[in-house]
């Protein structure tokens, strides 16, 4: 069933408040084969938050997760995000198109940390891929 | 010029990164979900190949501050079940006004799988 066009434009309620821990950040690190030697995260870090949005927006609008590729994806930093920040993301729709039986859906989510300042600002394109497709 | 960075992937770096970055989208885990929507078995996360292509960047600029990063995921990164993939990034860094921008290229087989991949630094 194709995305709801009414969704464009519509932002859904910040997540969580999601404290940063060197744990996480190392974990993150690990995964990629590298060594958190401390300091900022990695530059993809931010994409956690921007999940947290994601899972949620997706659930809200019961979208399966496994029909969704990721299609594109941007990051614009004001400062890197570092252990001990406690960080929520609040998504936006910004564009909704059909092609060829697949949903392209256009996000945004605004990560900003307890102070409310923005730490950055995520851009992702989702497919959904359609029964048929 | 900068070296060009050769990275392997395989399912348990795939597992390890859903734990750790919050994606639990089974297509990058199951074989039998993968295909069902049409793909050609078990892909990474297009974010875990973003997160080499930005390792690279932080091998070849040590400590510069990243102020902008992105790309498209055009071609899938198939991971097989056993062993793994090799994917390579190379990069072209060129300044202007006190930031450097890093052109990359990211290829698996031979084939780009990232469009357009670039970060923006400020060294």
């Amino acid at each position: 069933m194709p995305v709801d066009q009414s969704l464009v434009g519509r932002t859904f309620p910040p997540t969580a408040p999601h404290p940063i821990t060197e744990e996480q950040v190392r974990d993150f690190v690990a995964a990629t084969g590298e060594e958190y030697a401390g300091g900022p995260a990695p530059a993809t870090y931010p994409i956690v938050l921007a999940f947290d949005a994601m899972n949620a927006f997706l659930e809200a609008e019961s979208i399966d997760l496994f029909r969704i590729v990721h299609g594109e994806q941007k990051f614009a930093y004001e400062r890197p995000v570092v252990p001990g920040d406690v960080l929520t993301a609040t998504l936006t729709v910004g564009s909704l198109r059909q092609i060829a039986g697949n949903d392209i859906i256009g996000t945004t989510s605004e990560v900003t940390d307890a102070s409310g300042a923005l730490v950055c600002t995520t851009s992702a394109t989702l497919v959904h891929r359609g029964p048929e497709a | 010029m900068l070296e060009t960075q050769t990275y392997t992937i395989t399912r348990a770096d795939l597992v390890r990164y859903a734990a750790a970055s919050g994606d639990h989208n089974p297509i990058h885990q199951d074989e039998a979900v993968a295909t069902s929507v049409g793909l050609p078995g078990v892909i990474a996360h297009g974010m875990y190949t973003m997160a080499l292509a930005a390792r690279a960047v932080s091998t070849w600029f040590p400590g510069a501050e990243v102020v902008s990063f992105g790309c498209k995921f055009t071609n899938p990164v198939v991971v097989p079940a056993e062993g793994g993939v090799e994917v390579e990034v190379a990069g072209e860094a060129k300044e202007a006004d006190g930031l450097t921008t890093v052109a990359l290229t990211v290829t698996c087989g031979g084939q780009k799988v990232l469009g357009m991949p670039k970060a923006v630094l400020r060294a």
